[in-house]
């Protein structure tokens, strides 16, 4: 055995509940002892289409939250955005269905070991996995705010349980219909320098990432973000979800976002890589 | 009645049939955590080259219906890395190993088959000709016989003891019978057939080629015809020459199809992307399957859609 998705198992996970919530639908999977390993920012990869699809690629969908007992046992928890043919499958489906589901896979979130000053920043739905970390970095003692964008007021997602864990909640839409109009971008500078933040965590498109990244190192504060890449299996070997990486021995690489990822320092990560590979690249 | 599973696959002994496809297993690591290795016929490794190679730019892969387009462009730390990490943590496992190489040189080839000798756990050698993912088309070495046999032969004369060496081809070629038939003559043990067919996809919202090298290569259920005609085409024509057969293998029964075309063996890919465990699922179907059928081993079914129509 290697230390690669080292939780990970492949389990058949039944439907719970399925809701709309503004333009996604919040799933409810029961998964048993598995919930217990998830932590924020890990993944899971789920079969679509059901015996005879057409499909052959596993959907990832970052982990929203994990509850580890209830009455349906070990629960996770998931935000889909139904914009492809395997999410409309998926968000199609009736409670008691079962799914084919790999998980926890990836990395997490790292969490500070003295208490610090967090800025959450979610962009869609994206925002998912940060409620789980805001419970748990607000039970290690840290302040969390937190700040949501997206284009328009359906696409946030923002369920009342889930700010209980946060200071401040700042939203922002590109048509005004909720919080600031604006880019998210634009409200991090008085957030960080109001919170006196010391490191941010983000999730969302990968241009809202490269855009906050910006932002952090102009003010040196760590950031960690999930990235969102097209991925095939999610396990690590099918190579297709790789981006240019900078190590810390100063090589940049193309790591997969399965499993050197999806949590990634921002910093390290060469953002406008799209359709090309880096010069200096390891291997170019 | 006793069954036998056992496979040889151009030397090779193996306890069962069941490989993984190149580039499909990563380094054997990511799918330990699924299923214990030495479960399966053989791990085949992605495809090892001389140099460390960052592969192609993203996006590198677009689902297709019943199969995906994938560019990644031979990926890969190269040979140093490989023989000093992987081998010996895949010998640890107890896996049988099939090493594949790729060059862009004949010389590579040479170079490549030196390092692979008396390796553990290493039971056979798949040489990759025909990587569509290459920025000239010439460097498919096997959609042209000559340098086909130059690869080919270059192996040979540098493995050195009796590990058997498979060749494996393009489907992309007017007669894949006579390339298979080349690489025979200059010393191939075997084929593995097929590889992944060119193909492109365009992205209609921004109007461009999806990938961004613009083609990759399909695989998937929706090339196991192809990949069917081509085994039953060149176990037809050369009865003697053993087969890796693969090209959208998910289940016992797709399995099953190849050795009757005339596998001697056959490799799971794509679909361990959906189902980490698709080899054990393809595995113990396959058994069932031939038990079912009444065959009491795998020998006895391989090339049976072979047989005169007379019955």
């Amino acid at each position: 055995m290697s230390s690669i998705n080292a939780k990970a198992q492949q389990i058949s996970a039944e439907l719970v509940s399925n809701k709309k919530v503004g333009s996604y639908h919040h799933m409810v999977f029961s998964v048993g002892d598995l919930a217990f390993q998830a932590k924020p920012g890990n993944f899971v990869a789920i079969a679509v289409g059901g015996p005879s699809s057409s499909m052959v690629l596993r959907r990832a969908f970052a982990i929203y939250r994990a509850t580890e007992s209830g009455p349906h046992g070990g629960l996770l928890e998931l935000v889909v955005a139904p914009h492809g043919q395997g999410s409309k499958w998926l968000t199609g489906l009736a409670p008691h269905t079962s799914v084919d589901m790999v998980a926890p896979l990836g990395t997490h979130f790292g969490i500070p070991t003295e208490p610090v000053r967090a800025l959450l920043v979610g962009g869609g739905y994206g925002s998912a996995p940060l409620f789980g970390l805001a419970e748990l970095l607000k039970n290690r003692g840290c302040r969390v705010d937190m700040v949501l964008g997206a284009s328009t007021a359906s696409k946030i997602y923002a369920p009342l349980e889930g700010k209980r864990s946060v200071s401040s909640l700042t939203l922002t839409t590109d048509d005004g219909s909720a919080g600031i109009q604006g880019q998210i971008t634009e409200v991090l500078p008085r957030l960080i320098e109001e919170n006196e933040i010391e490191i941010i965590y983000s999730c969302g498109p990968m241009g809202m990432l490269a855009a906050i990244t910006e932002v952090s190192k102009r003010y040196g504060i760590v950031h960690q973000c999930a990235v969102e890449e097209s991925m095939a299996c999610g396990i690590g070997v099918c190579m297709t979800c790789v981006l240019p990486v900078t190590g810390d021995d100063g090589v940049i690489r193309m790591l997969r976002s399965c499993i050197d990822g999806p949590v990634m320092d921002g910093e390290q990560v060469i953002w406008d890589s799209n359709r090309r590979i880096p010069e200096g690249t390891f291997g170019a | 009645m006793t069954f036998s599973f056992e496979a040889n696959l151009a030397g090779a002994q193996l306890p069962n049939p069941i490989l993984s496809a190149s580039g499909c297993a990563g380094s054997g690591k990511e799918l330990s955590q699924f299923f214990p290795l030495n479960e399966i016929g053989a791990i085949v490794t992605k495809s090892i080259m001389v140099k460390p190679r960052s592969g192609r730019a993203t996006p590198r892969m677009a689902e297709t219906p019943s199969g995906m387009l994938n560019s990644i462009g031979l990926q890969g730390p190269g040979v140093d890395y490989f023989l000093e990490n992987d081998i010996p943590w895949l010998a640890e496992q107890g896996a049988r190993t099939f090493v594949s190489i790729a060059g862009e040189t004949v010389e590579d080839y040479a170079v490549l088959a030196r390092r692979m000798r008396n390796l553990p756990g290493v039971v056979g050698i798949e040489v990759n000709i025909s990587c569509p993912n290459v920025e000239n088309r010439g460097m498919v070495f096997s959609c042209n016989p000559d340098t086909a046999r130059a690869a080919i032969e270059a192996v040979r004369r540098n493995i050195g003891g009796d590990l058997p060496i498979i060749a494996k081809l393009s489907p992309d070629v007017t007669d894949i019978v006579s390339i298979a038939r080349e690489v025979a003559h200059a010393g191939a043990d075997g084929v593995a057939l097929i590889n992944t067919l060119l193909g492109m996809v365009i992205d209609t919202n921004s109007m461009l080629p999806k990938l961004a090298q613009r083609t990759g290569g399909l695989s998937g259920p929706a090339i196991r015809p192809v990949a069917v005609r081509a085994v039953y085409q060149v176990h037809s024509a050369l009865p003697h020459l053993p087969i890796l057969g693969m090209g959208g293998i998910s289940t016992g029964r797709d399995a099953f199809e190849f050795i009757l075309a005339g596998a001697s063996a056959i490799s799971v890919g794509t679909a361990t992307f959906g189902n980490p465990q698709a080899l054990i699922t393809v595995r113990d179907e396959l058994s069932s399957l031939l038990i079912e059928r009444g065959f009491s081993s795998l020998q006895d079914a391989i090339g049976h859609a072979h047989r005169e129509i007379t019955e």
